[in-house]
């Protein structure tokens, strides 16, 4: 089975790196990974795709990630100016970096669709804030999708954000994503027990 | 070592590992990351007695590597689309002169319209310049391949281009079996010209060559790419023993056994091509793949016993010779004389248009009920194309014609994802 | 050095003899290299050829016989080596006509790698494998300031395609692409460029212009760039017969009428500051530069200038005189 993620986010907020760093997680796992940006405008604001796929065996596959298991939105202001929704499947995940709840955001129609709790919100840059001190929600959103659907275990997502970030702003990151991890583990606790 | 990485930092890791000693970078989408790279590994001491010239254009990159192949060194630079076309005439010019450099070309589309994403256009643009052209499936191959070229180039006196897909491969992060330095220095030994400038041997090199030696010449040039024909796959067999992986060689055949069609193709979309072909097994169908490695010199007769009594191949590249159709369709053709069978050309993924599984695995249904055209063109939009036709047909002054489609097609993330 | 101020007969230059042995010139010793032997397909009175000739057996002495040259495409490149004979006895390459700073950068940076620091690199090109197409490369040299002594051959003009105009044209030469036709006849004013001065802003260590009316001149520019690390520029005059329309005989005699009226200004700059000037010892005025030479015949009716044009040309070399300091006492320099 492959599994495959596709990040939305603005140009500046790491939406590269996030698909590489999980990539790097996944690797730790002995999996297969492939994570690779969308190759459009490096402009800081612009609209910005990166995927990544995850897979026991070797990933032939080249084209963009067209039906994903889980899309990490990293910045809840494309929600309704792209299509972010496009592909996703049926039994989908989506986590949105978010301080609201994902029922306050105006996508009832994708929650909908969706089995429950599987649209959740993550107060990513609010965490990045304040453990890293700049609002970069990348490594936040990681902790957050580690719990969530069984991708990757924490303990990976950690140990690619310290590759990826050595030193304090690593420990800063890491601290910012292992709080989305609980805040996110505790909503779906939430979800369900609804 | 095993790693997870990016495929141009991995490059850069192998081209670093076959100790080039004068390195020329020129920025250009998207071979970027390898010269960063490589200045990288050079600035900070890792890798040690190298030149890292930062130069003006493409044109001065290849030059230099000239001046430092000519002058006894190891050289190697990185280009990309409008980059090797600006360098097309230092191009002709090294392997015309028989110098060994190794240059990575990133593919990308060449412009007008200006377009930063992968195709063929630009190695189909130079494949008659004298340069053996390699093909990397993978970003392991695209380490293997440079390490093989260096050996390569230096054997014959030949530049070799080791061709590796723009973005889908030099900006993918997978995980990428890097060699360890001893076992490179093993598989390439130190350079060791046959031409030199050298005050203690003085020779002329480049002189004017005139009617009574100039075919001579350029036969020579052709006899050192025959000779490569053999010793692709001798060093793809002497690097399998050595590294324990298949990596580089002529072709690559992938499920032909009883294939009644099979579809040629170059570079990184053999991998998309493979779970195509894998899917299209399970359901019985009889398809298989053949991935083209060295597309300079062009294995003829390998291609040719490959293909024996497949009933229709399907010719994929990403290029588009305008006017004709396709390139490698043509060499496949070339390849087939003689011989009774259909060959389709597809052009596919200009510009970064994505290659979709569906997309080809359609196209294979529907050529086997053979249709009669030769040249397809893999998700063309040809409601855009028919509404731009009609509406330059209308009025003399209809402007530039992408602008026009642009407008046609509206969003632009509508086709990124 | 011992100021001579006997002119030998006719000629206006010091002959050898009359100065001390360390001062006379590379040319003139039996040990001279003879870098590119005779038998060459230079036209009669190469002006070239003979600039050449000195600068790189300057350039072999300087450095013990140490030097890799580098040359563009043009003249020297071509009358030097239809295959398989070739006039250099030195290690020579020959790559395209617009890179040959960039090839001698590559050649350079191999004898660093290479443990070989003392073999020197020259790179040489005509006016428009310097000033035009190789512009590019050229000034990538200089901004690196890569270890590369670059030689321009200046005749003013394409010559080896036959006499087209460069940047390096003087205004009102006629050439094949400048004909002396319609109301502004042979090259227009207010273009071109200089190259010297161009490289002097890029602050090089060294810069100089000489031409082949003194080669003693040339060859101690050229000894003293080679006694210097990084990108050097030397810029020669170089007539040419058959492009400027003069006699293959008064190739050295054009080439002195050029720097005498003041239209070829001599001097040298270290890091874009000029250093020094050679100054005009008899002044001529530029007519006589001009008569000589068939390419500025539609300048002149009896000897005479037809319009103005002559009289602008002389503005040009008067206001050389004036920037370079070209007219002043000899005695005042020492």
């Amino acid at each position: 089975m492959m599994f495959q993620a596709r990040f939305h986010g603005r140009g500046g907020q790491g939406v590269v790196t996030a698909a590489e760093m999980l990539s790097v997680a996944a690797f730790l796992e002995g999996k297969h990974a492939q994570a690779f940006p969308s190759f459009g405008s490096e402009r800081m604001g612009a609209p910005v795709v990166s995927f990544c796929r995850i897979s026991e065996r070797e990933i032939r596959l080249r084209e963009p990630v067209l039906d994903p298991d889980v899309l990490i939105i990293q910045d809840a202001t494309l929600l309704h100016s792209v299509d972010l929704f496009s592909g996703l499947k049926a039994d989908g995940r989506v986590l949105i970096n978010s301080p609201r709840e994902a029922s306050h955001l105006g996508i009832d129609e994708v929650i909908e669709k969706l089995p429950k709790g599987h649209v959740l919100t993550v107060p990513a840059s609010e965490l990045a804030l304040k453990h890293i001190r700049r609002p970069l929600p990348n490594a936040v959103m990681l902790g957050g999708l580690a719990a969530i659907g069984g991708v990757v275990k924490i303990d990976s997502v950690i140990a690619a954000i310290r590759q990826a970030f050595p030193g304090a702003i690593g420990d800063a990151n890491v601290a910012a994503a292992t709080e989305a991890f609980e805040v996110v583990s505790a909503e779906q606790k939430e979800a369900v027990a609804c | 070592m095993l790693k997870q990485t990016e495929g141009s930092h991995a490059v850069a890791e192998a081209v670093a590992l076959c100790r080039p000693e004068v390195i020329c970078a020129y920025p250009i989408t998207p071979q970027t990351h390898i010269v960063e790279g490589l200045g990288e590994l050079v600035k900070s001491g890792q890798l040690q007695n190298c030149e890292y010239i930062n130069v003006e254009s493409e044109f001065a990159a290849l030059s230099v590597a000239i001046g430092a192949s000519a002058a006894g060194a190891r050289a190697y630079t990185a280009t990309s689309s409008q980059g090797l076309l600006f360098m097309a005439e230092a191009v002709y010019n090294a392997s015309g002169l028989g110098l060994p450099i190794v240059m990575t070309l990133g593919n990308r589309a060449i412009g007008a319209p200006i377009n930063i994403w992968n195709d063929h256009s630009d190695a189909m643009a130079l494949r008659d310049a004298g340069w053996i052209q390699l093909f990397a499936e993978t970003n392991q191959e695209a380490v293997d391949l440079h390490i093989q070229a260096f050996r390569l180039a230096e054997i014959l006196s030949c530049p070799v281009m080791v061709c590796v897909d723009g973005f889908i491969l030099t900006h993918a992060v997978e995980r990428i079996d890097v060699p360890e330095q001893a076992e490179v220095d093993a598989f390439l030994p130190a350079y060791e010209p046959i031409q030199v400038l050298d005050p203690k041997d003085p020779v002329s090199i480049g002189a004017m060559v005139g009617p009574e030696a100039f075919m001579e010449v350029r036969y020579l040039e052709h006899h050192k790419q025959m000779r490569a024909l053999d010793l692709i796959p001798e060093l793809a067999a002497e690097f399998k023993a050595m590294f324990g992986r298949e990596s580089g060689g002529l072709v690559r055949p992938y499920r032909l056994e009883d294939a009644e069609t099979v579809v040629v193709a170059m570079g990184s979309v053999n991998g998309t091509i493979k779970d195509v072909i894998d899917d299209r097994r399970a359901e019985g169908d009889k398809v298989g793949a053949l991935s083209i490695c060295s597309f300079r010199p062009f294995p003829l007769e390998e291609v040719r016993a490959h293909l024996l009594g497949v009933r229709r191949i399907v010719v994929l590249e990403k290029s588009l010779a305008v006017g004709l159709g396709g390139v490698l369709a043509s060499h496949v053709r070339m390849a087939l004389r003689g011989r009774a069978q259909l060959v389709y050309t597809l052009i596919a993924g200009l510009g970064g248009r994505p290659i979709l599984k569906k997309s080809l695995s359609a196209f294979l249904s529907k050529v086997e009920t053979e249709p009669h055209a030769d040249v397809h063109f893999l998700d063309l939009k040809n409601d855009v194309v028919e509404r731009e036709l009609v509406r330059a047909s209308q009025q003399r002054r209809s402007g530039p014609t992408a602008e026009n489609v642009l407008k046609h097609i509206g969003s632009p993330m509508a086709g990124l994802v | 050095m011992n100021i001579v101020k006997f002119y030998q007969k006719g000629t206006y230059t010091v002959g050898n003899r009359l100065v001390s042995e360390a001062e006379r010139t590379t040319q003139s010793s039996p040990e001279r290299t003879n870098s590119i032997t005779c038998g060459h397909r230079a036209c009669q009175g190469c002006g070239e050829a003979l600039g050449a000739r000195y600068a790189i057996d300057s350039a072999m002495k300087a450095t013990d016989n140490q030097l890799i040259a580098v040359n563009a495409t043009g003249c020297l490149e071509v009358f030097t080596t239809p295959y398989p004979e070739t006039s250099w006895q030195i290690p020579w390459i020959h790559s395209l006509f617009g890179n040959a700073a960039a090839v001698a950068t590559g050649v350079a940076a191999a004898q660093r790698v290479r443990g070989h620091a003392n073999v020197r690199v020259i790179a040489q090109g005509g006016d428009g494998g310097t000033t035009d197409i190789g512009f590019g490369c050229l000034s990538g040299m200089f901004e690196r300031n890569d270890d590369v002594l670059y030689i321009c051959y200046d005749n003013q003009a394409y010559m080896n395609t036959g006499v087209q105009r460069s940047s390096a044209t003087p205004p009102t030469a006629r050439t094949a692409t400048t004909p002396s036709l319609g109301p502004e006849p042979g090259n227009v004013f207010g273009t071109g460029k200089n190259v010297p001065l161009i490289a002097m802003a890029h602050n090089i260590p060294y810069v100089a212009t000489a031409a082949v009316a003194d080669l003693r001149d040339l060859e101690a520019k050229v000894t003293k760039a080679m006694s210097i690390h990084g990108a050097r520029y030397i810029h020669i005059l170089v007539p040419c017969p058959l492009g400027w329309g003069s006699a293959a005989h008064d190739t050295v005699r054009v080439a002195r009428l050029a720097v005498e009226s003041g239209i070829f200004p001599l001097f040298e700059a270290e890091h874009g500051v000029v250093t020094h000037s050679t100054a005009i010892r008899r002044r001529v005025p530029v007519d006589d530069y001009l008569l000589p030479q068939r390419r500025f015949a539609h300048l002149f009716k009896n000897g005479k200038p037809v319009d103005g044009r002559v009289a602008r040309l002389q503005a040009m070399a008067d206001e050389n005189i004036r920037r370079y300091n070209l007219l002043r006492d000899e005695e005042s320099d020492r």
